[in-house]
C-alpha cells in the first residue's frame, strides 16, 4: 500500500494528537527563545561560532577521527568503525557474544533506531530495554518515537496509562508521577540484572577523547553505573575539536532543546573504570558508525552533518506541528529529517522524496538552530537534486512551459490579457478548473483578475 | 536569509519590479508603489520585458527553468539603477536564491549584482533613502504580517518604523507572529490541508488582537490570508504596505 502522503497524514491525524503536538512544541519553543535571549545578549552570534566550530569539523574528520581513536585506545576503550547499519548492529551482537551477555540496558540514542538495533537485538534473543521514559513507552508499544527529543510527544497521558496497564506495569492511573515510579520500580530490577549498557553520546571531544552525555533522567548514568560492559554508539559527526567547546555546546544545546541552562545529568566518560575508581564498566567499546554519513560528506548538504539533535528545528516547524513526526515515515522528522532522513536513505532517496517539499521555506527551522544550519537551503538543493535525477516524474509541477513563457515577453502579457479565459475566475464551473485551482478553491477564494490593467495605467499616464 | 551588502543608491532613478502578482492581480499594489516612489522624489522606470522573478521554479527544484527566467530579469534590469520591488520574496529570489542556484555557473557575478541593487520597498524606503518617518494621516489599528522571506533583513523593522510614525495608525502585536502564514507558493496547492491550517491558526492569532487592518509586504500571503477568510465568510480587510503608504498620502493631501 502506497503510504500516505505528508499532507494526508495530517489531514487524518487525530485533532487532539494535533493539537498536544502544537502546544507543547509551541511551549518548548517560546521558553527556548526566553532563555536564550534572557542569558545572552546575542544568542545568534553563539548559535554562528557553533556553526562554524562544527562546519570545521566535518571538513576536518579525516584528522579528528584517527586523534580521537588514538586517544580513547589510550585510555583503555576499545575503538570500531562501523560503515553501514548492519556492521554497527553486527560489532554490537558480537561483542555481547564475546561477554556471554544476553541482556542489555539501552539509554536514548537516535543512532541506534537509525540503524534499528532493538529489532535487532531481539531477533538474536539478546533482552534489550529503552530505559530513557519516553524510549520505553515506544518500546513497549511497539512504536516509534516521533521527535528526536521528546519520543512520546504524540502520546496522551491515557494512552501512556493503558499501555501500562496492558503490560502488567500497575492498574490503570495516568498521573505522571505515578507513570514515572512505576517505571523506574520495574528498570531499577533490569539495570541490575543487566549485561551491558549501551548509549549514544552527545559530543566526542578530540583533545581529550572524552564522550559526553546529556540526559534529564540520569538513565545513562545508572546504564553505566550497573553493568560491566559499556557499548557507546556514535555517529563519526559528533566530534568536538577541544573540551573548551563544550562551554558553548552545552549551553546551547540544553537551551535549544528543552530550555533549561543544563541538563539534569552530564556524564564526561574518558575510558573505562581505572584501577584507581572503585566501580564503573571495566570495558568499554566506542562503535563509530557512518551509515551514509560521507555520502551525505560529500553531497552537496553537508552542513547538515552540523546538526547536534537538538530538536529545535521540529519544534518551531510549523509543517510538523500540524502533521506530527510519524508523517515523515523517517526516524529523523521535522526540518532536520527533511533534509537528513533522504540523504541517510541512500538508493532509497525516491521513496523520500516528499521530504524537502514539505515546507513553506519559511527558514523558521534555520533561524533557531543552533549550529545555524541554512535548512531552506538544503531543501532547495534536495529539490533540485531530485528534479535532475528523477525529470518529470519528480512529482513536482511542471515549470518548463511556465519558464519559456517567463522570459519572454510577448508571451507574458498575451497570458495576461488571457487570465480570465484559462479559468482564473471564480465564476468558471468547477469542474472546468485545472487541478491546481480547484486545490486553491477549496480552502481560499481568489481575487479578481486583473491581468495587464497596471501596465494600462501606466501607459495612459505617459500619453 | 541575511541581506547581501548593499549597494546605497547614488542618484534618484529606480527600476520597478512590479512582481507577476500584481501584473495579474494585484494593480493597484504596483500603482501605489509607484506613486509612493514618486512622492519620495524617484524617477521610476518600468523595464516592460519583465515577467516573474523566477521564484517558482526555483522553489519546485527546476533550477535550469528558473535560471532561465532570472537571466531574462538580468537581461530587463540592466544598467545600474536601484531595482524596487514590493514583495519581500521577489527580493529574497533575487539576493539569496539566484545566487544559489548560480552557484556554479559562470555568469554568477552578474547576478550577484543584481542582488545587491534590489530592494523590497520598505527596506528601500528606510535604509536605502534613508526615510524614517512617514507624512500624511491613516486612521487605523492595524496588524502587520511580517513575511517569512523578509526574516534577517531590514524589512520588517522598516516597516514597523514607518508604521510607528504614521499619524493615525497604531500597530497591534499578535500572538505567533514569527510563524508562516502557510502560503509557500505551489506549498499551498500541493500541500492544502497543512497550508490551510497554518492560515487559519494564523488568521485565529491575528484576529485575537482586533485589528481594522492586514497589512503586508508580499501580496502572496495576503492573497492566502484574505482569501482564507473570505472562503469562511469572515472577510478580513488587507492591505500591501504600498497602499497603506500612499493612502496616508491622500488621506494627508499630499497626493
Ligand atoms: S538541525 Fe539544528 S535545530 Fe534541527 S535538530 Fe539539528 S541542531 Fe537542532
Amino acid at each position: 500500500m502506497k503510504p500516505l502522503s505528508i499532507d494526508q497524514f495530517a489531514a487524518q491525524l487525530r485533532p487532539e494528537t494535533q493539537r498536544s503536538v502544537y502546544e507543547s512544541t509551541k511551549s518548548t519553543h517560546e521558553k527556548r527563545t526566553k532563555v536564550l535571549f534572557d542569558h545572552f545578549p546575542d544568542p545568534n552570534r553563539l548559535r554562528e561560532l557553533a556553526g562554524q566550530i562544527k562546519q570545521h569539523v566535518i571538513e576536518n574528520l579525516d584528522t579528528y577521527l584517527p586523534a580521537v581513536e588514538a586517544k580513547l585506545q589510550a585510555h583503555g576503550a576499545k575503538v570500531h568503525w562501523a560503515a553501514t547499519a548492519e556492521s554497527a548492529n553486527q560489532t554490537v551482537l558480537s561483542i555481547l557474544r564475546a561477554r556471554g551477555a544476553t541482556k542489555l540496558v539501552k539509554a536514548k540514542t537516535m543512532v541506534s533506531e537509525e540503524i534499528g538495533l532493538g529489532p535487532f537485538l531481539e531477533k538474536h534473543g539478546i533482552e534489550s530495554l529503552e530505559t530513557d521514559l519516553g524510549e520505553f513507552i515506544v518500546q513497549i508499544d511497539h512504536d516509534h518515537p516521533s521527535h528526536i527529543v521528546r519520543p512520546i510527544i504524540h502520546k496522551s497521558r491515557r494512552e501512556i496509562a493503558v499501555s501500562f496497564e496492558k503490560n502488567g506495569l500497575g492498574a490503570y492511573n495516568d498521573e505522571p508521577a505515578v507513570i514515572t515510579r512505576r517505571a523506574r520500580e520495574f528498570l531499577r530490577q533490569k539495570y541490575l540484572q543487566a549485561d551491558v549498557g549501551l548509549t549514544g553520546a552527545n559530543f566526542v571531544v578530540a583533545e581529550t577523547g572524552r564522550l559526553v552525555l546529556v540526559t534529564n533522567e540520569g538513565n545513562s548514568r545508572f546504564s553505566l553505573a550497573a553493568p560491566k560492559c559499556h557499548i557507546a554508539l556514535v555517529g563519526i559527526e559528533k566530534i568536538l575539536p577541544r573540551d573548551r567547546d563544550l562551554a558553548l555546546f552545552l549551553n546551547l544545546l540544553a537551551r535549544s532543546a528543552t530550555a533549561q541552562q543544563l541538563t539534569v545529568y552530564t556524564e564526561f566518560i574518558s575510558g573505562p573504570k581505572a584501577p584507581t575508581q572503585p566501580d564503573g564498566p571495566e570495558e568499554m567499546h566506542v562503535i563509530f558508525v557512518d551509515a551514509g554519513r560521507t555520502e551525505v560528506l560529500a553531497s552537496e548538504c553537508r552542513e547538515i552533518l552540523r546538526c547536534i539533535r537538538c530538536g529545535a528545528c521540529m519544534n518551531v516547524c510549523p509543517v510538523y506541528r500540524q502533521a506530527s513526526g510519524h508523517a515523515y515515515r523517517a526516524v529523523y522528522p521535522g526540518p532536520v529529517g527533511a533534509v537528513l532522513s533522504p540523504l541517510l536513505a541512500g538508493n532509497r532517496f525516491p521513496e523520500l522524496a516528499d521530504l524537502p517539499k514539505a515546507s513553506t521555506l519559511c527558514g523558521a527551522c534555520s533561524e533557531v538552530c543552533p549550529v545555524n544550519i541554512p535548512i531552506p537551503d538544503l531543501l532547495l538543493r534536495l529539490r533540485n537534486k531530485n528534479k535532475l535525477a528523477h525529470g518529470p516524474s519528480s512529482g513536482t509541477p511542471p515549470m518548463g512551459a511556465w519558464s519559456v513563457l517567463a522570459s519572454q515577453p510577448t508571451a507574458w502579457k498575451t497570458s495576461l490579457a488571457f487570465g480570465k479565459a484559462v479559468g482564473l475566475v471564480p465564476y468558471v464551473p468547477r469542474a472546468f478548473k485545472p487541478s491546481v485551482l480547484r486545490a486553491w478553491d477549496d480552502h481560499r477564494t481568489l481575487p479578481e483578475w486583473r491581468g495587464g490593467e497596471f501596465r494600462r495605467w501606466l501607459a495612459a499616464r505617459k500619453r | 536569509m541575511s541581506n547581501p551588502e548593499r549597494q546605497r543608491p547614488t542618484g534618484k532613478r529606480v527600476q520597478l519590479m512590479a512582481t507577476c502578482l500584481c501584473d495579474a492581480f494585484y494593480a493597484d499594489v504596483a500603482r501605489a508603489t509607484v506613486e509612493v516612489l514618486e512622492h519620495l522624489g524617484c524617477t521610476v522606470e518600468f523595464p516592460d520585458g519583465q515577467t516573474c522573478c523566477g521564484q517558482p521554479a526555483f522553489n519546485a527544484g527546476d533550477w535550469a527553468a528558473s535560471r532561465r527566467v532570472v537571466r531574462h530579469v538580468v537581461r530587463t534590469f540592466a544598467g545600474d539603477a536601484p531595482v524596487i520591488v514590493p514583495s519581500s520574496s521577489c527580493a529574497a529570489m533575487l539576493s539569496h536564491g539566484a545566487p544559489e542556484e548560480f552557484a556554479h555557473e559562470p555568469d554568477l557575478p552578474e547576478i550577484l549584482a543584481l542582488g545587491q541593487r534590489t530592494w523590497e520597498l520598505a527596506d528601500f524606503i528606510v535604509n536605502g533613502l534613508g526615510v524614517t518617518t512617514w507624512p500624511g494621516r491613516y486612521e487605523t489599528k492595524a496588524a502587520f504580517h511580517r513575511s517569512c522571506h523578509a526574516r534577517g533583513t531590514g524589512t520588517a523593522d522598516a516597516v514597523r518604523t514607518l508604521l510607528r510614525s504614521l499619524a493615525g495608525a497604531e500597530l497591534v502585536e499578535f500572538d505567533e507572529a514569527e510563524q508562516c502564514c502557510g502560503f509557500g507558493g505551489t506549498f499551498s496547492v500541493t500541500f492544502p490541508h497543512i497550508s490551510s491550517n497554518m492560515g487559519h491558526l494564523k488568521l485565529e492569532k491575528i484576529r485575537a488582537a482586533r485589528p481594522d487592518l492586514l497589512i503586508g509586504v508580499d501580496t502572496s500571503c495576503l492573497m492566502h490570508l484574505g482569501g482564507i477568510a473570505n472562503r469562511d465568510g469572515a472577510p478580513i480587510k488587507t492591505q500591501h504596505i504600498a497602499q497603506v503608504l500612499r493612502d496616508a498620502l491622500k488621506n494627508g493631501g499630499l497626493l
